[in-house]
Parts: structure tokens; sequence; C-alpha cells
């Protein structure tokens, strides 16, 4: 075989090999997606965060506009205090409301952001007061059952 | 009597002295082996020098190595795709959740699979076709001819052949696990009839680059290192007879083997844990 014909087959191998890469990379991967630009870090305190994991992500009407970057355990407040990065496209106001939300009935939890009606902006290193926690669904459940076991008991009665 | 006895002890003394000789002489040739295969690994890198500078050499070597097997690796990955679409299907509608399936099929080709099972066919299709080729050029005493030309067969012959593995390995293994997906696409998707949607933004939402992709890559990097240093080791260290090497293409296909499933517990114990 000559040397040409060789050289030939060895650019197409490593440019289909490169190209291979490159589609795990932008299409299978989400290097397209997770545009480290700008962001701007603000943290939130939950009594329970349930299965949040770092880089959950964070929504707001449905939209990614950041990433869980930190979860840690307050001692004092005995409370999970988990930092956010938000994309510096987006300003949400003081007053938004932060709830851990699960897409579908087993998907992963994610941090949805209802925006308030204040017109200050949150600044880097803000703290979010209004929080709801994750929903146990034991907790949820068993809420349920000794309500509706109340409910009997009354009517026996 | 007395002196009976005496004669069954000193048989007994001599035969565990015999078992244990054996037994370090065994470790201690095992030992040898070992270092004497670091050594040469060592000898490969300080003579590359010429398999980069005479860079046609390798090409041609990956010519060999990478571009041949590039149908083998093509049409296992589609095949491994393809059941992983099936069997992944099959589990995951039990718990309703069947969008889950490109993250499956992605996940387990990016980090596992497609690194492990790309190394385990190279190996089979590439290392042994190294360590055959090296064997008979030893066997007919071409290695041999070389040095009498003052040409040194490391920099000539075994380096390029190791450059050549190494460099074609990753872009197997990115070959691989694209065409995995690709697989799973089809059998998902094309003929079950997964949603696209979530197919594709499920698997982007939680295949990390850094974290899967990129860990992959390591693997399937250090998957080349072993399978050419192994193969151009045993080749270079067979009986030059037609039995030798025969034997050293079994030892390559079979130690590189277990070299690669021991080397991926042990890197996969350092890159994914927990979090």
């Amino acid at each position: 075989m000559s040397r040409t014909t060789l050289d030939l087959w060895v650019g197409f191998f490593v440019a289909v090999g490169l190209g291979a890469l490159l589609f795990l990379a932008l299409k299978v991967g989400n290097m397209a997606s997770s545009n480290s630009g700008d962001t701007y870090a603000i943290h939130a305190k939950f009594d329970n965060i349930g299965g949040l994991k770092v880089r959950g992500a964070v929504k707001s009407a449905g939209v990614v506009v950041g990433r869980v970057t930190d979860i840690r355990f307050d001692p004092e407040a005995y409370l999970a205090v988990v930092t956010i990065n938000v994309d510096s496209r987006y300003k949400f106001p003081r007053d938004t409301f932060a709830t851990i939300n699960t897409s579908g009935l087993l998907g992963e939890q994610y941090i949805g952001f209802e925006v308030g009606g204040d017109t200050a902006m949150l600044q880097a290193g803000d703290t979010i007061k209004k929080t709801q926690s994750a929903v146990v669904l034991e907790k949820l459940i068993s809420q349920f059952m000794f309500n509706k076991a109340a409910e009997d008991g009354g009517n026996n009665k | 009597m007395a002196k009976n006895c005496w004669k069954a002890r000193c048989a007994v003394a001599n035969g565990i002295a015999q078992a244990l000789r054996g037994l370090g002489q065994r470790v201690t040739s095992r030992i040898w082996r070992l270092g004497y295969a670091s050594r040469f690994f060592l000898a490969i890198l300080l003579h590359s020098g010429t398999a980069l500078r005479r860079l046609h050499l390798t090409i041609r070597e990956i010519y060999f190595t990478g571009v041949l097997s590039l149908i083998i690796i093509l049409v296992s990955g589609m095949f491994v795709g393809m059941v992983l679409g099936l069997q992944g299907y099959d589990t995951l509608q039990r718990y309703g959740s069947t969008e889950a399936l490109g993250v499956l099929v992605s996940l387990s080709l990016v980090r596992e699979l497609g690194p492990v099972v790309a190394a385990l066919l190279f190996a089979s299709r590439a290392g042994s076709a190294i360590t055959a080729e090296i064997g008979m050029m030893k066997a007919t005493e071409q290695l041999s001819a070389m040095e009498m030309m003052a040409v040194d067969p490391i920099a000539r012959v075994v380096a390029p052949r190791f450059w050549g593995g190494v460099i074609s390995m990753p872009l197997l293994a990115a070959l691989f696990s694209a065409m995995g997906i690709f697989g799973g696409y089809l059998v998902g998707v094309q003929l079950i009839g997964v949603d696209e949607g979530s197919f594709w933004s499920q698997m982007q939402a939680s295949v990390d680059f850094r974290e899967d992709i990129l860990n992959g890559v390591i693997k399937s990097f250090v998957f080349g290192i072993i399978v050419s240093w192994v193969a151009v080791f045993e080749g270079y260290d067979a009986e030059p007879t037609a039995e030798g090497v025969s034997g050293a293409t079994t030892r390559t296909v079979v130690t590189s083997s277990l070299a690669i499933l021991a080397a991926d517990f042990i890197l996969t114990a350092f890159m994914f844990t927990g979090t």
C-alpha cells in the first residue's frame, strides 16, 4: 500500500475518532448547555432538602437558570444551606420563593424559583428568606393515614 | 527404629524444602519478569524519539492497529448499544421511567462499556497481531539483523507499534461509545418508540463532560498503554520458535484482558466515588 493511501486512511480514522468524541461532548454530554459564563452565588436555607444533589438544576418557570454548587449542614441552626450559582443574565427579586420540587414521580429533585414582587434584586452572597422543603413521600402518606384513622374514629363515636 | 524415624522426618523436611524452593523460584521469576517488563517500558519511552520524529512509521502502525480494527469496533459497538436499549427498556418500563433509557445507555457506554469492551476487542484484534509480528521477527532473526546494522530494534520496531496502539485506543473507544449510543437510539426510539426528545434531553442533562466523558477517555488511554505495552513486551520476549510465538500471543490476550479489567476497577474506584 502506498504511503499516500496509508496517510489518507489514518487521517480518515483520526478525523472520525475525533468526530465521535465531539459527538459525545456536544450531543450526549452537557458541554454545549453548560455555559461557563458569568454566574453569581446565592444561598438558601432549607429544613429538609430531600434528595437534592450537587449539580442539581435550578429552574424558574421551568427554565434552567442555575445549578446547585454546594450543600452544607449548618450545625447551629440545624438547617441545610444550599449554595446556588445563578446565571448572571437573570435577576430575581429579593422575595423570591425557593421550593424543592421533583420532576415526575420518581425523577430527580430540583430547586424551583417562584418570583415575588419586590423591586430590589438578589445580589451575590444574599440568602433567600422564604423556602419550602422537599416533600417527603413517607411523611405525606403517614399524615394522610393518621388523618383517615382519626376521621374513622370520630365517625364511630 | 530410631534411625528409621529420623530418616522419615528427614524425607518430610526435604519434601517441604523442595516445595518451598519451587514456590520461591516461581515468585522470583515472576518478579524478575515484571521488572524486565518495566525496564522494557522505560526503554520504549526513552527510544520513542525516532517513532515520533519519523512519523510515517507510527502512522503505518496506526493504520494496522486502528483503521483495520474499525469494522469490528463499530459493529460490536452497535450491537452492544442495541442490546442495552432492549434490556434497559425491559427493566425501566417496570418503574415507568422509560424516558431514562437514553441516560442508561449513554452512561453505561461512556463510563464503562465503551473503554472496557473496546480495549478487550483491541487486545484480541490488534494486540495479538503485534505480538505475533514482533515474535516472528525475532524468530526469523530480523531483530538481530537490525542490531547488526546498528539499527535499534526498540526504536525502529517496538516504539512505533506501542505509540500506534496508544493513539488508536482512545479514538476507537470514543467510536465504540458513539456507535453504541446510536444503536441504543435505533432500538429505543425507532423500534420501541421511546419519546425522542426525552431520550436526548435527559441524556444531556445527566451526562457530564468532565465527570463522565473525559474520565472515559482517560480510561481508554490507560488501557491503550496497557494493551500496547503487554503486546510489544510479549512479542519481544517470546521464545524464538513457532511454539514460543503462539504461546506469547495467547499470553498477550490473557494478560492484557486481565490487566484491563483490574485497571478498570482501580480507575473506577478513583474516578466515580459517590457524590
